[in-house]
């Protein structure tokens, strides 16, 4: 009996993209550039995060005709953002055929107490993550792939690597304890008891961790591999810099051969300015994208 | 101990690495042309075939895989690995050039219309679980290509001697058999 949309099917999709950069692309023209470069994947969005920045108000699911552009445009497979909580958005995204949903914070959100039971559908979604209590409720909703928030739209990687840095921690804890002690770590954490049982048992997350929310640079693409992260999301940093083919190719080798520094410096090269930053301690806190979900 | 690469640019490396250490195996992470030495056999995984391609070129490794698949080095290549293989691809340039079939990307829909079943495959086993991500098929086969499983109607597992192409995932499942093929009767 042939199934779809099964666990094994949505997660392994996830499997195919690790090692590889996914790239945020507003149209098809940007689409075909990152397809170029070596992209995995592509996120087709209306504006990229630090544009929302900028026009504030409500951010939506983009305009399908976007999204359908960008799904015309290439053949490697087009991700896209829902609201958090929004199933009407996420059941259209569906509709059209994505590959992957993001129930994305860099999207207002639509439902501030639930998110969607992501286990409902057919297609897989990725979604963000802080620690591993919200990194296993996303996982018990049905999330087939996760991602570090970091904050989106900023060109700043610290808020990335403190993300990576504390699920990678946190599992490794999970992991050294015995049976008799998940019980209250998975209360003190917010987490599902049996996934801490399956964490522990795999020595690791059961879905693939890409990180995002800041990644500007080869560098900082190579920074998050190493420290754990299994491949790499760009929002920003590709179109709001100088010279997006050669970002996109840059991050994309420096993300394969993340350990290969002399490789990370000849492509780190001349590559031009990269995306303006934020400070994040200039960020107010209802203009962090992070605190975004539940 | 069978020394067997596994294209390492990108897609389910870890998943054949595990496999084949658990098939007694020691597995070598190909990301560079001197991790090409030495080997008894070569697995170009899953993953995006147009990423790998493109990775295969600027770091020089289309060429020496190449001529290690014209050599008569063994190749398994899953997904985007029988992809790569290819001697044809519909709508598309070829990449290694090297197995006598001809592959259609893509061939089931988009992801939504990925799958698992379970197949019985004669040379290798019944119940094999076989997990289709946006997954290719063969379309045609050379005369010298023995074609191992069809489902649907589409051939998805093929061997063109010391090549093996298979349009699914081993890999991603826990049973050993389609992979220990290879090891066993190919390398």
């Amino acid at each position: 009996m042939k199934q779809t949309g099964t666990e094994l099917v949505k997660r392994g999709m996830a499997e195919m993209q690790k090692g590889g950069v996914i790239m945020d692309v507003i149209n098809a023209e940007q689409a075909k550039i990152a397809e170029a470069a070596g992209a995995v994947a592509v996120m087709a969005l209306e504006r990229v995060p630090s544009d929302i920045r900028k026009a504030g108000g409500v951010a939506r699911m983009a305009d399908p005709r976007i999204v359908e552009e960008v799904m015309g445009a290439v053949t490697i497979p087009v991700m896209a953002k829902a609201r958090i909580g929004h199933i009407v958005e996420a059941r259209v995204l569906e509709a059209m055929g994505v590959d992957y949903i993001d129930e994305s914070e860099v999207l207002t959100p639509a439902d501030e107490e639930y998110h969607l039971l992501k286990s409902e559908y057919t297609v897989p979604f990725v979604c963000g993550c802080r620690d591993l209590g919200e990194a296993a409720r996303r996982i018990g909703e049905g999330a087939s792939m996760l991602r570090t928030k970091g904050e989106p739209g900023t060109g700043n990687i610290v808020e990335a690597v403190r993300h990576i840095r504390k699920v990678n921690a946190q599992v490794r804890k999970v992991v050294g304890m015995t049976e008799d002690e998940l019980m209250t770590e998975a209360k003190l954490l917010g987490a599902p008891f049996e996934l801490l049982r399956e964490i522990k048992r795999l020595g690791r997350l059961p879905v693939v961790n890409f990180a995002a929310g800041g990644v500007a640079t080869p560098a900082d693409a190579a920074l998050m591999m190493e420290l754990g992260a299994d491949g790499v999301f760009v929002g920003s940093g590709i179109f709001k810099s100088e010279n997006p083919e050669k970002f996109a190719r840059a991050i994309v080798e420096a993300t394969t051969h993340y350990k290969d520094y002399k490789l990370i410096a000849e492509i780190s090269k001349e590559l031009g300015v990269p995306m303006k930053g934020i400070d994040i301690a200039q960020l107010g806190h209802n203009e962090r994208m992070q605190e975004r979900g539940w | 101990m069978k020394r067997i690469g596994v294209l390492a640019l990108q897609g389910a490396v870890r998943e054949h690495i595990q496999m084949l250490e658990a098939l007694g195996c020691e597995a070598i992470q190909v990301k560079q042309r001197k991790d090409l030495e030495n080997l008894d056999g070569l697995v170009l995984p899953g993953g995006e075939s147009t990423t790998m391609r493109k990775l295969l070129d600027r770091f020089d490794l289309l060429e020496p895989i190449r001529g290690l698949a014209q050599q008569g080095l063994p190749m398994l290549g899953t997904c985007a690995g029988l992809i790569l293989l290819a001697k044809d691809l519909i709508e598309d340039e070829p990449h290694l050039a090297v197995m006598d079939v001809t592959v259609a990307r893509n061939s089931y829909g988009r992801q939504v219309n990925s799958f698992e079943v379970q197949l019985d495959i004669p040379k290798v086993g019944v119940g094999i679980p076989a997990v289709f991500i946006r997954a290719p098929h063969i379309e045609a086969v050379g005369k010298d290509v023995e074609i191992l499983a069809q489902h649907e109607g589409k051939i998805i597992l093929a061997q063109d001697g010391h090549l093996l192409g298979c349009s699914f995932h081993p890999e991603l499942t826990e049973d050993t058999r389609i992979i220990e093929y290879f090891v066993s009767s190919m390398v």
